[in-house]
């Protein structure tokens, strides 16, 4: 009987450390993932996976560890020397140029010499979409694309680089069902030519579709790995410790029109808001959901006025809102929460005690004294961890979005979140919630956008479904499922 | 006005117009890799001055145009070390640099100032100048003219048409997304840096020894840097824009000395100073058009914000931000 | 001063004296006797000190000016043309003054005109930004050029002297409607109290003023600073018309109390020197009136290398710009060797 010798893993992660001055990314990683296989790295927001993915691809460094590649250890300093061994990223964040075409996005980096070879690239090119069953066409600008198209074109980028290691990092975010089909299909066909796959996500279902092997990540360590077939309780509590329960919400009936919009349309985000007719209750919990970049920024900033509309009409209760800025909107009672913590909603440089002075103390002396106090104040109730001194950007995301939190009138009128609980752990997550939720007892309409379906359940009375810049769907939450919704939003009526 | 008269004028536009052409066109590969380089005013000076001063004392104006190369690139160099290296913000640095080498032009060129010195003569193109109307106006010029003609072609195929030119658009929109692809954006900014640098130089040359030859305090170079600069950003950072910008501001110069003669109520100091602000302005009604035309686009960087939001489709997305060194 | 500053103070020191010594040897010059003349000029007497206090001042008012507009981000290389048209203001005044038999009433009545033509100016380059979206470096670098035409133009034309326009400016002012002046020298106390209360009222203002406090947020981050309240557009104009105000300022007390007349050379590059001023400050209040010092020191000190050493008096300048760039130098260099891991 011969015994076949395992042959040695395509990519080998041993003991692997990432330290980002104090925090503490990567706590001694050891992964060994093999060829011809799809590898799962499942984990929540914060656990280190992008981190260590990025080290892999050379875009990071590492503190300590070692990286063996088919068996032979390597040291590598810039993407350019991971690519050369063969791995590839898939980054969450676009690392294509918008400006360029799709051609040309795909020539960069493979190209040689004086001459640009349009024809053979373009040759290439289109031998790699058929083959993956992606339709992609070379002169289109890349910021037309959709984001599962951005995505297409970089896989095929990578794989014509002679990538074999594909690492993809949360690539189900932000693209339709229908394109995560095709990039499903497009992975199990490259595992079966014999390249290593690994997906990056927080989410179980990806996972149980498509993985044939999971390792689970927890504040950077590896907490447990699973064989197909999975048991989801099981890698549930691998990444959160244990199961978490939904968010008990008491039942409120809405009120009178808060927000009305009739036919407003506006540019921004890809395609915009159009002709959207929409009307917002006091009391209501409203879910924006939708693909990224489908309108819901742009109706959070018409709501908050930050953004004018090009036709039609925007009502706060009775009052005709047209011609005015976002001032006269916080008059009226709304209070916008950006996603942005660092870009739209602090002001980085200042301290978190400038910040308090800032929105409280408006004669023209400041009386630091009394920002003192009222900083303890928001402090104490919000459970902020942070030295009120030191400017904000030290602030961990948590606490950044618990300050901005505290800023929230008492009793606004409209309360818009854009996208509240991006980049929270669990816990803040919950607290933000239930923080939220109290504000409805004082007739507050809360609306947010959010990416995360199970959020999404979990916490609205009422969801509008974006999709190219229109509402497709207004629907409670009571009378649908996540599938249904999924397929809304994918644009499948 | 005559005939001939014209033809004249057109002639002086074309050749007065090679420094600053040149300039921009070094500032417009610079920028296009992501970087600014404020200090084009001082350094065209400082490379004026020195090209006149090799040329002075070596009675080679080739070698005065090599050396003023060399200044200019030296200038960038220093932009490159503090921005790219050091992580000073580009504006800052440049102005400066702006202000001290132009000081140090006036300094170290002391001695030579109301000089003579050699000069570029004009070296007519057999066939070419004899074509009528475009011969005595394109053909009839020294080679830096030349030269200055063939650059705008050369950039324009450079950027638009061979693989590098691709490299170096995709570095100065993102530069982190160009080091995610394999490249080595720190290494094509200082590139570029220094070749942008290097024209600019060549600019300086082509003032002292041949546009307003000699040097002297003032030189009369003085704020053409500032325009080559307005030229490349409201030119879209395209080549060809910049250039037909440098067409109309030396156009406008050469007007503004003829207008001297026929308007004699005015000063004469008016007239040479009114072209820098009707360009400028030309310039800012130019862009508010183009503006006005396109919805914005929210930015979230205070300090460039404004100065790319006029040109919202053409400004490398990544101009005058540096990489921090070690935040890849 | 913490110990970090006076490292940056000493390696940019080291660093301006090296170079600037290499520079002169380059010129021919010798370095120590450049050296000290440049002291002598500047500190060796009291008429000598009282000529870099009669620099110092608009030096002073210009620099404070800047000091709003940088806290808001705002590049304004406008103050130069700012100072010009303070300047005309103030002539402007003057000149009706010439006649009068209140000549009291017209000199101080100069001073708020000047402020408020070097506002003027200066707003016009904040509106072309914020309505028109237009960098400040450019509508200023526009604003600077007419400016400089229109001071022209009075000078060579309207507001000539008698028989025969002249380089040396217009005809000057009769002593009624000039600033006093410490005996024998140009220096008048009356512009170190405007300096001086320039510097105390930004002071109370950074610190205790709800201005000092939007103007940073607000330069820091312009799209949250809406959601305090605020109106970032309001704030740049005024931030804006603060420093012309100031630059207006430093306008009049050259024409009143230095020069007492227009000249072309009115404004003298203090501009532009004010924006390498607070740079070495490194944009902080106090600071400003030392560099501004050593500044005004370096330009009077400068003044004599023509005539002595038969050097241009550009190494003034030479010196102040390679200043800057070793203090840049010098802050970056240290800020690498103390710098822990880098978090993203």
């Amino acid at each position: 009987m011969r015994i076949h010798p395992e042959p040695p893993p395509a990519v080998e992660l041993v003991d692997i450390h990432k330290h980002y001055g104090p925090v503490n990314a990567n706590q001694g990683i050891t992964l060994r993932f093999r060829p011809g296989a799809i590898h799962g790295i499942l984990g929540e927001n914060g656990a280190g996976k992008s981190t260590l993915m990025k080290i892999l691809a050379g875009f990071t460094q590492k503190t300590r560890g070692r990286i063996r590649i088919h068996g032979v250890d390597v040291d590598f300093r810039a993407p350019a020397a991971a690519s050369r061994l063969g791995i590839g990223m898939l980054y969450q964040e676009p690392v294509d140029f918008p400006v360029l075409s799709v051609l040309e996005n795909f020539m960069i980096g493979q190209t040689r010499g004086f001459r640009l070879h349009r024809k053979a690239f373009r040759e290439r090119f289109e031998s790699l979409c058929a083959r993956l069953g992606f339709s992609l066409s070379p002169e289109t600008p890349v910021r037309q694309l959709t984001p599962g198209e951005r995505q297409q074109l970089e896989i095929l980028r990578l794989l014509s680089m002679g990538t074999h290691v594909l690492i993809l990092d949360e690539p189900t975010t932000g693209i339709s069902s229908f394109q995560k089909e095709t990039l499903f299909k497009a992975l199990r066909t490259l595992a079966r030519e014999g390249k290593a796959i690994l997906l990056v996500s927080h989410k179980l279902e990806d996972m149980e579709s498509l993985c044939d092997r999971v390792s689970v990540l927890r504040h950077g360590k590896v907490t447990g790995e699973m064989e197909r077939p999975f048991d989801p309780n099981a890698l549930l509590k691998m990444m959160f410790g244990s199961v978490p329960s939904p968010l008990k919400r008491p039942e409120m009936p809405a009120g009178a029109p808060v927000l009305i919009l009739r036919d407003v349309s506006a540019p921004g985000d890809r395609s915009g808001l159009k002709a959207c007719s929409v009307i917002i209750r006091e009391k209501e919990v409203v879910a924006l959901a939708g693909l990224e970049g489908s309108g819901q920024g742009v109706f959070l900033r018409l709501a908050a006025g930050l953004r004018v509309p090009v036709s039609g009409v925007l009502r706060l209760r009775d009052e005709g809102m047209g011609g005015k800025d976002g001032i006269a909107f916080q008059k009226k009672g709304v209070a916008f929460l950006p996603t942005a913590r660092l870009e739209e909603g602090l002001i980085p440089g200042l301290s978190l005690l400038e910040h308090v002075a800032l929105k409280y103390c408006r004669g023209f002396r400041v009386h630091w004294n009394v920002a003192r106090d009222q900083a303890a104040r928001h402090i104490r109730y919000f459970r902020i961890k942070g030295d009120p001194e030191m400017p904000v950007e030290s602030l961990s995301g948590g606490n950044q979005q618990r300050l901005m939190l505290s800023f929230l009138p008492d009793a606004p009128a409209l309360l818009l979140l854009e996208k509240p609980t991006r980049g929270l752990d669990f816990e803040s997550a919950l607290w933000v919630w239930d923080h939220l939720f109290r504000y409805r007892e004082k007739n507050t309409a809360v609306v947010f956008s959010s990416s995360e379906l199970e959020e999404i359940f979990m916490v609205a009375d009422r969801i509008l479904v974006f999709y190219e810049g229109a509402v497709i769907r207004d629907i409670r939450a009571a009378d649908t499922d996540i599938h249904e919704l999924g397929s809304a939003i994918a644009g499948k009526a | 006005m005559t005939g001939s008269e014209w033809l004249l004028l057109f002639s002086g536009v074309v050749a007065g117009a090679t420094p600053i052409l040149l300039a921009a066109l070094g500032e417009t590969l610079t920028e296009k890799a992501g970087v600014i380089n404020l200090s084009l005013d001082g350094t065209i000076l400082l490379a004026a001055m020195v090209a006149f001063a090799v040329a002075f004392e070596t009675q080679s104006a080739v070698l005065g145009c090599i050396a003023a190369c060399l200044v200019g690139a030296l200038v960038a160099a220093a932009v490159g070390l503090f921005s790219l290296k050091l992580g000073q913000s580009q504006v800052a640095v440049g102005f400066v640099l702006t202000l001290t080498a132009r000081d140090l032009a006036y300094f170290l060129g002391n001695p030579y100032a109301r000089l003579h010195g050699p000069q570029f003569s004009s070296v007519p193109i057999p066939i070419l100048s004899d074509i009528p109307v475009l011969g005595p106006v394109l053909f009839h010029h020294n080679w830096m003219v030349y030269a200055g003609l063939g650059m705008i072609v050369l950039c324009w195929a450079y950027i638009y048409r061979t693989p590098m030119g691709l490299r170096l658009r995709a570095v100065g929109e993102d530069p982190r997304a160009a080091f995610a692809r394999g490249e080595n954006p720190v290494r094509l900014q200082w590139i570029y840096t220094l070749c942008g640098g290097f024209l600019v130089g060549a600019a300086g040359a082509a003032f002292s020894l041949f546009v307003k030859p000699g040097w002297g305090r003032p030189q009369g170079a003085e704020g053409t840097g500032w325009i080559a600069l307005a030229l490349v950003i409201f030119g879209g950072w395209h080549p060809m824009r910049a250039a037909a910008g440098a067409y109309l501001f030396s156009f406008l110069q050469v007007l503004g000395i003829y207008f001297q003669g026929w308007i004699p109520t005015v000063p004469a100091q008016v007239f040479q100073v009114a072209p820098f602000p009707l360009m400028i302005f030309t310039l800012l009604i130019i862009a508010y058009a183009q503006r006005t035309a396109i919805p914005r686009k929210d930015r979230h960087r205070p300090r460039l914000k404004a100065l790319l939001d006029v040109f919202s489709g053409a400004a490398p997305s990544a101009l005058g931000k540096p990489l921090r060194p070690g935040s890849l | 001063m913490t110990k970090r500053h006076w490292k940056v103070f000493g390696l940019s020191l080291m660093g301006v004296f090296g170079f600037t010594t290499g520079i002169l040897m380059l010129a021919g010059a010798p370095p120590m006797e450049a050296y000290g003349l440049l002291l002598k000029g500047s500190l060796g007497s009291g008429k000598k000190v009282g000529a870099v206090l009669t620099a110092w001042v608009p030096l002073t008012l210009c620099a404070v000016g800047l000091l709003y507009t940088f806290r808001i981000a705002l590049w304004n290389i406008g103050v130069e043309g700012q100072m010009i048209m303070g300047a005309v203001f103030a002539t402007a005044v003057l000149r009706f003054g010439v006649e009068s038999r209140l000549p009291l009433f017209y000199l101080i009545l100069a001073f708020p005109a000047a402020a408020l033509g070097g506002g003027l100016w200066a707003m016009g380059a904040g509106l072309l930004k914020t309505k028109g979206g237009v960098h400040e470096i450019f509508a200023g670098l526009g604003l600077n050029f007419v400016a400089q035409g229109i001071l022209l133009y009075l000078i060579f034309g309207p507001w000539k002297r008698p028989g025969v326009a002249s380089m040396s400016g217009t005809a000057p002012f009769p002593p009624a409607l000039w600033l006093s002046s410490v005996s024998g020298m140009r220096l008048s106390p009356e512009g170190v109290f405007l300096a001086a209360a320039a510097l105390a009222v930004t002071v109370w203002m950074f610190r205790y003023g709800r201005l000092g406090l939007v103007f940073k947020a607000a330069g820091n981050n312009p799209t949250a600073v809406m959601l305090f309240g605020e109106k970032p557009g309001r704030y740049m104009i005024l931030a804006m018309v603060l420093a012309g105000a100031f630059a207006g300022l430093a306008g009049s007390v050259q024409v009143a109390g230095v020069y007492h007349r227009l000249i072309p050379s009115i404004s003298s590059n203090y501009g532009y020197l004010a924006l390498l001023v607070v740079m070495l400050s490194n944009y902080r209040v106090a600071l400003v009136p030392a560099v501004a010092f050593f500044f005004a020191c370096l330009n009077v000190g400068g003044i004599q290398l023509p005539m002595v050493l038969k050097i241009d008096s550009s190494l003034a300048g030479v010196i102040q710009g390679a200043w800057v760039l070793a203090a840049l130098a010098a802050v970056a260099w240290l800020r690498k060797e103390g710098r822990p891991e880098e978090a993203r």
